[in-house]
């Protein structure tokens, strides 16, 4: 809300080396950044979380870590702040676990602009209270100019995962159906037109979203989920040959059943790209029992982050650990893991 | 999508099928083995793999994967020379994607970038001339490859830059031409081929005309081909045609890019800037005559060739490697040796297993189930 509006005052026009010297002017940097905004801080060195709190939620505690390096750090339908709330809070959601809190730690290339990091970290606010989680603890590094690339937010979270609530990559089952939660592919399509290589004219924006009420939606609907993953770099054909060889089954996908927007089929076409392999940050995949799926279904198009939500295909016994996909065409064919990087620098 | 969804409707597909299983029957009838067709392009192979034609055809008939990948028939010599034009200090190298994991003796594009040459991926030599526009104390080099298909955009932006006299930009040659490719796999003694789909991007530049010697001279069959699924299924059933009908003619599936004549603007400007070289070196197939083409001396200025000292030592393919037999449809890819082994998309030996358009990546990629099913 205050993005733009915060006077430059003490701070300067953008980061210096001072900035991350330890003294006064790095105080000044954390403070007007970041403390005011987080409302975290006190005057202890880490985060202190009642165990009481804690215990009460679940039976065990779910801890994840990401890098976000995201260029460029704006993008249609969100930053480099949103994703690195977003990416580490769904990947504790499709573990089960109701997020908690997250860390916060930034590297910032000499010379970034103040209102940039404001930016940034009003976003990162903004969507850490819109997922309901607090930013409690962070680190502030500024490195030399070319040392890194403008700015990278690391940030870790923990949650608890409810009793009962038993979701693990090896579980899918012959007979099993698969699900994704709308649209794949916007956020890897997006970020590669905002970098203007290409100056196509097409209305993209990036699907970056918490995922973890959608999460407990689903799992109202069916506690008993077998599998479940966000298809983050190297998309949905990642994801499901993560789980194809973790139970050792074969995933088959239907090509007509896949949620693609035209402009990301579009943008593929142009460019030979699949969008099987594109960058979500705010897609999951679930494998659930055959007779909970419709369940499952109903359930996640119920919930803005599953309206457009499909049952993609089943899990079959043979040919083992492969994902297979039927084309649109008629064909068949193996859907493999991405090898080397489709697009560097997506999330 | 509108003017692509026409071009993959599985029910006409299915038609299509009907009448090519028809055909096949007829032909297979007192004969030992299977049609064996080539699409000579890369974008070919990568359709078929795509959207799984190959298990869609009649057991009797058989694609094999032609030449028409320019990073897969790039030999490794020339590899190392593109790194040690990169590794020479204030030089910006320029590539398109698919060459930067291509493995050299002793190393990638991509490892060369992570050693510390300034190596870049672009989408067009416009935008390695932009490069060098906006670095004029770099010297931008842009690794210009492919066969008819990509020269003219080369062509053109020599001539640009000529134009606007920007005088650290400059071309590392390695054009090839598609004819004396496909005359090379056509004198192959050990040729087992019925027919042939022609690259449809190289034929919208150089049209129809320059494969009358494939149907005159070898007797053989050619479709020029489009890149949907439909085009392919089209133009085997055109082939099928042809050899039922005892025909050998040169025929145009994907007319509606493809003029007889090609496009003269592309064939002027390739004209004016390239010359053929006397010979060219390919992985696999060796050295082929006149199947390459340089800068012309007027325009050494922008040839990296004689500005910059280019090592042009000659490596010999890894023994293990059966690039050349896969090429030229003597063996499968999953006959090689090493396929799969110890050659693999994430450990490529040979070029076939670095592109998309590789006969072998799309085979281990995206053809695998088939023969997973048979096994």
């Amino acid at each position: 809300m205050t993005s733009g509006l915060r006077p430059r005052g003490k701070l300067g026009p953008v980061v210096t080396l001072a900035h991350g010297g330890g003294g006064r002017a790095m105080h000044d940097l954390i403070d007007e950044v970041f403390v005011r905004r987080f409302g975290s801080g006190g005057v202890e060195d880490q985060a202190r979380i009642a165990l009481a709190d804690v215990a009460a939620r679940g039976d065990r505690l779910a801890f994840s870590t990401d890098s976000y390096v995201v260029d460029p750090l704006f993008f249609p339908g969100g930053d480099i702040g949103r994703l690195a709330v977003n990416g580490t809070v769904n990947d504790l959601a499709v573990g089960g676990a109701t997020p908690l809190a997250l860390s916060c730690a930034v590297i910032i290339e000499e010379g970034l602009p103040i209102e940039t990091l404001h930016r940034v970290a009003e976003s990162m606010q903004q969507s850490a209270a819109a997922a309901g989680v607090a930013i409690v603890t962070g680190d502030t590094k500024v490195v030399n100019r070319g040392a890194a690339d403008k700015l990278f937010i690391t940030t870790a979270g923990i949650g608890v995962v409810p009793r009962g609530v038993n979701i693990a990559v090896d579980r899918a089952r012959a007979g099993d159906a698969i699900l994704v939660n709308g649209y794949i592919g916007d956020h890897g399509a997006t970020v590669l037109n905002a970098r203007g290589d290409l100056a196509l004219d097409a209305p993209l924006q990036s699907d970056t979203q918490p995922l973890h009420t959608l999460v407990q939606a689903m799992l109202a609907a069916c506690p008993d989920i077998h599998c479940l993953r966000d298809a983050t770099r190297g998309g949905l054909a990642s994801v499901l040959n993560e789980f194809a060889q973790a139970c050792g089954l074969a995933l088959c996908i239907d090509e007509t059943q896949l949620p693609v927007r035209d402009e990301v089929a579009g943008v593929c076409a142009i460019l030979g790209l699949d969008p099987l392999y594109f960058a979500n940050e705010g897609k999951l995949v679930a494998i659930v029992p055959a007779e909970s799926s419709s369940a499952v279904l109903a359930a996640m198009r119920a919930h803005p982050a599953g309206a457009h939500a499909a049952i993609i295909g089943r899990v079959t016994a043979q040919p083992s650990a492969l994902v297979v996909m039927r084309t649109r065409f008629g064909g068949e064919r193996i859907v493999d893991m991405l090898v080397g990087e489709q697009l560097p620098r997506i999330c | 999508m509108k003017y692509v969804d026409e071009f993959q409707d599985p029910t006409a597909a299915r038609a299509l099928l009907d009448r090519i299983a028809e055909l096949a029957a007829r032909l297979a009838t007192g004969r030992s083995r299977p049609l064996h067709l080539m699409e000579v392009c890369g974008g070919h192979t990568h359709t078929i793999s795509k959207y799984g034609i190959e298990a869609m055809l009649p057991k009797s008939i058989e694609l094999v994967h032609g030449p028409g990948c320019p990073v897969c028939v790039l030999p490794m010599g020339r590899v190392d020379d593109c790194v040690a034009l990169a590794e020479q200090p204030g030089v910006i190298f320029t590539t398109f994607g698919d060459a930067m994991r291509v493995p050299g003796s002793k190393k990638s594009l991509m490892g060369a970038r992570a050693d510390g040459a300034d190596v870049r991926m672009v989408y067009s030599p416009l935008d390695a001339l932009q490069l060098a526009r906006a670095n004029p104390d770099k010297q931008v080099i842009f690794f210009a490859l492919g066969f008819e298909t990509t020269m003219p955009s080369s062509a053109f932006t020599v001539l640009q830059a000529q134009a606007e006299r920007v005088h650290n930009f400059s071309l590392f040659c390695n054009h090839i031409t598609i004819v004396p490719t496909i005359k090379a796999v056509l004198d192959s003694p050990e040729l087992m081929l019925e027919g042939f789909l022609g690259p449809g991007h190289v034929s919208m530049v150089i049209g129809t005309r320059p494969y009358e010697f494939i149907a005159s001279r070898y007797a053989k069959p050619i479709v020029v081909a489009g890149f949907e699924p439909l085009d392919i299924l089209q133009s085997i059933w055109m082939l099928l045609r042809q050899l039922d009908e005892g025909r050998c003619m040169v025929e145009n599936q994907y007319s509606r890019a493809v003029p007889a004549l090609g496009n003269p603007q592309a064939l002027a400007a390739i004209a004016q800037v390239f010359e053929l070289r006397e010979f060219f070196e390919w992985r696999g197939l060796g050295s082929i005559d006149h199947s390459g083409v340089r800068l012309r001396a007027a325009f050494s200025a922008f040839d990296a060739e004689r500005r910059f000292a280019v090592p042009n030592v000659r490596i010999a393919d890894p023994k293990a490697c059966q690039c050349g037999e896969v090429l030229k449809g003597v063996i499968k890819p999953w006959q090689c040796k090493v396929f799969g082994s110890a050659c693999t998309p994430d450990t490529p030996l040979g070029a076939l297993m670095v592109s998309s358009e590789g006969a072998c990546a799309a085979q281990y990629s995206h053809g695998r189930t088939r023969r997973v099913g048979a096994a």
